[in-house]
């Protein structure tokens, strides 16, 4: 295989919590007792990329709850990846934790291991609220992780919050972004509510025991949101994402978003080529099995077409301020009109030959690229 | 050629026609009692669930008369619907006789007397036959004064039976034989046989149903179609017995079928005459009269890329049923479909459902128009059924529509409720008379247009399922018409615009862009459906834009499921149709139609 047209990152799936959050769809299990033969299996996978993969310049720890990994396990893998890869001088290398597992010592381990950016889980400030989640930390606690985490010298900060969370109020909202803007993360991803399917939070939803914002409500929460962050200085550079400087965006994450390759490993991670898309098995034990029987753990592997690729372009592209180069939609008749058609709706504009989204547009971004399918 | 007789049954619906046909059937030992069903001879799903026969079906039975003679007896089971009176009178052409069947309890109807008038011009022998006698209700002297006075019948001579308890069945053989003419014809001369109706086997091609006049048809001859001289080589000749049943010869006076591995649909013409191609007859049969249809519509596939599906299936479709008439016609809303013409709106509800169950079409009908005529300001008449051809409004100089006599039964009690319904339906002249204790008939003057939508449904609901309604057409009378154009974003939808009379213009419309607003899903944008007569807005509905469906998350692993998410919806959006920007479904254009349901 030849070189990769831009540097790719390297993701790492730990697929470990302490329990389950009430909302969550992430592939995870609150059993560790696979934990080290995981951590093993890992470094056997990245085994398999050695040849295809060389150099990354970003590294990113996600999960489940990275945090929850002991030191010392941390420090192999880490160290067990930089062995097989090479990372760019100024990586950017984040992972994610929750409030509960950050100490004074934990923070500075990982500031040892060169971890550069830590992305917190906070959620929420409200205690009731954080309960109706299923999280396992306090607000209190949340904040003093924030704290701790300065103290030990991270400069690279992002604080996961979520909206339309229930009985949330617009207001509620907007005191809790306050707080943690007393902070001052250089990054906050901003994330509305998001119903999946077989989680206990949908099944009371659907049981009517919680009620969830509607649409007027979710767009002036979204407007609002995108609206105080602005005015605090941060751009507002992905649906859900803000950053205080545009050298303070999650350069893994735009990886995703501007289509560019990344290698997945990990129960249920992802991974892209530019051409090709392939994600493992979500399950631990067959992730091992597959990886000691000397077999890639993949669960499917797809080769993208120039038009799925091209519908790819347009459905990640139209997530980012910076939306896509007006060729990607304009080629074709139809394409063309549909673009007149759109600004004029005041969805999408044309700026210095890309077609960006409007704030009108982002909250439609998930169709907006069927207006442009012949 | 003695012991042939070739008889239809015909009678007014329900009276029992297809039940007579089976007592023949099970008579002649055609069929074993493990095979057997009621109205065995209506084979198509349709007709089953309906319980009325929509096609004409033939089968020879054999027959044994009590001094021994053997007979091969032609019957053909016709429907009794007014709209499939194309299939009766194509059944009469191939017959010396019928069973003119009248219910002992309904006694004579609408259909039994225009049934008659097909045969008497047929010149064929009439054999009436009053039915279900054994019914409480039945009155067979008041039925037997009916064909008297009626009918012009001699109701001395008319056999008594009860298809449903095999009473009188004997009777029925022993009249046929007795009473119907064997056919004539010379078997020695050049074959002519007439085609009266036919069907597609995609294993076997076209199989002819013809009635041989004269000279004989063997399996190898050499066939001629004389209306266009297409030649083939007959594979298979037979008679219908339930099942095709392959004989070494058809003769004349017979009926039966030809196959002859015809797969260019076209070159069969019901009502062609089939002749030898070396020894050609120099009298072609006389054929059968155009139909005339009276209601219009037209057939769009829903997936544009389905068009030339669809053209095979109508024609293949038009072998089976001679009735239907079409043309290609155009859309640009819908893209290429056909104007097609039917006999009347059950009709027109029988070709959709065939198309769609048979050969597997996804069709979009538009809303159903009669013929309406302009007289315009050079003096020209013109004719109209298409409002895509609607004249240009300053060029007429007055407007005329089709009307019918509406006769409408009903017991006594719904009376008001039906006169209501015929006035809001623009019914003109209502007189009624009593034609038994308790029930009343109904007469109207009425536009036809104002029943071919959802008048018999509305009137079942009215009359809690009691009311009939049967109609002759009277004539063009003056209407005042307008063209209702519907808008969506300012967009005409062609395939939604109606010739329609002005006073009904506007519930019209509104119940349009009512219907419209439910089905059309929200876009990203607002969308605006309007009703216009000329440039005025006489209706309109907004469906408001969703504002949001963006989820909030799209990471590694959500971007594939995003991307199948979109291409399913990309496809359900194929299936849609363009209008500007909007998409419509197909759902949408058959709402429009849908009767209202108070
Ligand atoms: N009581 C009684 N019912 C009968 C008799 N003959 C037919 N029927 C019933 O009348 C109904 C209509 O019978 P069909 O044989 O389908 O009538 P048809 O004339 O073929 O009707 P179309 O083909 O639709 O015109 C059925 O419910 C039969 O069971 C009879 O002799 N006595
Ligand atoms: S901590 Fe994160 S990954 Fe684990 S259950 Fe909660 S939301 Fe899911
Ligand atoms: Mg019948």
């Amino acid at each position: 295989m030849g070189r990769l047209p831009k540097e790719p990152g390297l993701y790492v799936h730990v697929p470990f919590c302490r329990g389950k959050c009430a909302y969550c769809g992430f592939y995870s299990v609150s059993d560790w007792r696979a934990m080290s033969a995981w951590g093993e299996a890992l470094l056997r996978e990245a085994d398999l990329y050695r040849d295809r993969f060389h150099r990354f310049d970003t590294l990113y720890v996600g999960g489940g709850t990275p945090s929850v990994l002991p030191l010392e396990d941390l420090r192999k893998i880490l160290s067990g990846l930089r062995e097989r890869f090479s990372f760019a001088e100024d990586a950017e290398v984040t992972l994610e934790v929750n409030p509960e597992d950050v100490t004074r010592d934990s923070a500075f381990f990982w500031r040892e291991e060169g971890i550069s950016r830590v992305s917190v889980g906070v959620q929420a400030l409200d205690d009731a609220c954080l309960k109706t989640l299923g999280r396992r930390h306090t607000s209190r606690r949340a904040l003093e992780a924030l704290e701790t985490l300065r103290r030990a010298g991270f400069a690279n900060l992002s604080v996961d919050l979520m909206w339309g969370l229930p009985d949330q109020s617009l207001s509620g909202w907007l005191e809790t972004l306050g707080a943690i803007l007393a902070y001052s993360p250089e990054h906050c991803s901003c994330y509305e509510l998001t119903l999946e399917e077989g989680t206990p939070l949908t099944a009371m939803v659907k049981a009517g025991r919680l009620q969830l914002p509607d649409e007027e409500t979710a767009c002036e929460f979204f407007e609002r949101t995108s609206d105080f962050l602005k005015s605090r200085g941060y751009i507002h550079y992905e649906i859900s994402n803000f950053a205080r400087s545009e050298a303070l965006v999650s350069r893994h994450n735009m990886k995703y978003w501007r289509h560019g390759p990344y290698l997945g490993l990990g129960p249920a991670a992802h991974s892209f080529d530019g051409r090709r898309r392939w994600a493992n098995v979500s399950s631990v034990r067959e992730y091992g099995q597959n990886l000691s029987d000397g077999r890639a753990p993949l669960d499917f592997l797809e080769e993208l077409t120039p038009g799925q690729l091209r519908l790819e372009t347009l459905l990640l592209g139209f997530r980012m301020h910076e939306g896509v180069p007006v060729a990607a939609v304009g080629q074709e008749e139809t394409p063309n009109a549909a673009l007149s058609r759109a600004v004029a709706e005041g969805l999408l504009e044309l700026r210095d030959g890309t077609v960006v989204p409007t704030r009108k547009g982002w909250l439609v971004a998930d169709s907006l690229p069927l207006l442009f399918s012949p | 050629m003695k012991h042939i007789r070739n008889f239809s049954i015909i009678a007014h619906i329900d009276h029992g026609k297809s039940t007579l046909a089976d007592r023949l059937i099970q008579a002649a030992g055609l069929v074993d009692a493990r095979e057997f069903r009621d109205q065995i001879l209506d084979t198509l799903d349709l007709e089953r669930e309906r319980g009325i026969t929509i096609k004409s079906n033939t089968v020879t039975l054999p027959y044994t008369a009590p001094d021994g003679r053997r007979y091969a007896l032609n019957l053909i089971d016709t429907p009794g619907h007014v709209d499939f009176s194309y299939e009766v009178s194509r059944a009469l052409a191939s017959c010396e006789g019928v069973l003119l069947l009248v219910d002992a309890s309904q006694g004579v109807e609408a259909q039994t007397l225009a049934n008659l008038y097909a045969a008497m011009e047929h010149d064929l022998v009439v054999v009436p036959v009053i039915n279900k006698i054994d019914l409480p209700s039945a009155d067979v002297d008041r039925v037997k004064e009916e064909i008297e006075n009626e009918l012009a019948l001699d109701a001395d001579h008319a056999v008594l039976c009860s298809a449903k308890e095999g009473i009188g069945i004997d009777d029925v053989f022993q009249a046929v034989v007795e009473r119907i003419p064997p056919p004539r014809g010379d078997s020695e001369a050049p074959l002519a046989a007439l085609v009266f109706d036919a069907q597609y086997d995609s294993f076997r091609g076209a199989v002819v149903a013809c009635r041989v006049f004269d000279g004989r048809i063997r399996t190898g001859d050499r066939i001629r179609m004389l209306s266009n001289g297409a030649v083939y080589k007959v594979e298979e000749v037979g008679v219908f017995r339930l099942k095709r049943e392959p004989r070494p010869v058809l003769e004349a006076g017979e009926v039966g079928y030809i196959i002859a591995g015809i797969k260019t649909v076209s070159d069969v013409r019901i009502g062609d005459t089939i002749t030898l191609d070396d020894r050609p007859t120099a009298r072609p049969l006389p054929g059968f009269r155009a139909v005339k249809p009276v209601v219009f519509s037209s057939i769009y596939p829903v997936s544009s890329d389905d068009y030339a599906s669809l053209q095979d299936a109508l024609e293949k479709y038009k072998l089976n049923d001679a009735a239907l008439v079409y043309q290609k016609d155009s859309s640009a809303a819908l893209g290429q479909g056909f104007r097609c013409g039917f006999l009347g709106l059950l009709h027109l509800e029988i070709v959709q459902e065939r198309l769609e169950r048979e050969y597997d079409q996804s069709i979009i009908m538009t809303i159903p128009s009669v013929q309406y005529r302009f007289t315009l300001e050079s003096g020209e008449t013109v004719t109209v059924e298409n409002p895509q051809y609607y004249p240009d409004p300053a060029s007429i100089k007055a407007t005329e529509e089709p009307y019918i006599r509406a006769s409408i039964l009903c017991p006594e009690r719904f009376m008001g409720a039906v006169m209501k319904l015929c006035t809001e339906r623009r019914g003109e002249n209502p007189r009624f008379s009593v034609p038994g204790p308790g029930r009343v008939e109904i007469v109207f003057d009425m536009p036809l247009a104002e029943v071919i939508y959802d008048f018999y449904d509305r009137l079942k609901t009215v009359t809690q399922g009691y009311g009939s309604f049967d109609y002759e057409m009277i004539g063009y009378r003056p209407s005042d018409l307008v063209k209702l154009d519907i808008l969506v974003n300012g967009e005409k939808v062609d395939a939604l615009s109606l010739i329609v009379h002005r006073d009904r213009a506007r519930p019209w419309a509104v119940q349009v862009c009512d219907r419209l607003k439910e089905e059309i899903p929200r876009h990203q944008f607002k969308i605006a459906i309007q009703g216009a007569v000329g440039g005025k807005i006489i209706a309109r509905s907004t469906i408001s834009p969703f504002r949001k469906d963006v989820t909030a998350k799209c990471y590694g692993g959500d971007i594939t499921r995003k991307r199948k998410l979109l291409e399913k919806q990309k496809k359900g959006k194929k299936r849609m149709k363009m209008v500007g920007s909007v998409s419509i479904p197909q759902s949408a254009f058959v709402a429009v139609l849908k009767t209202d349901k108070e």
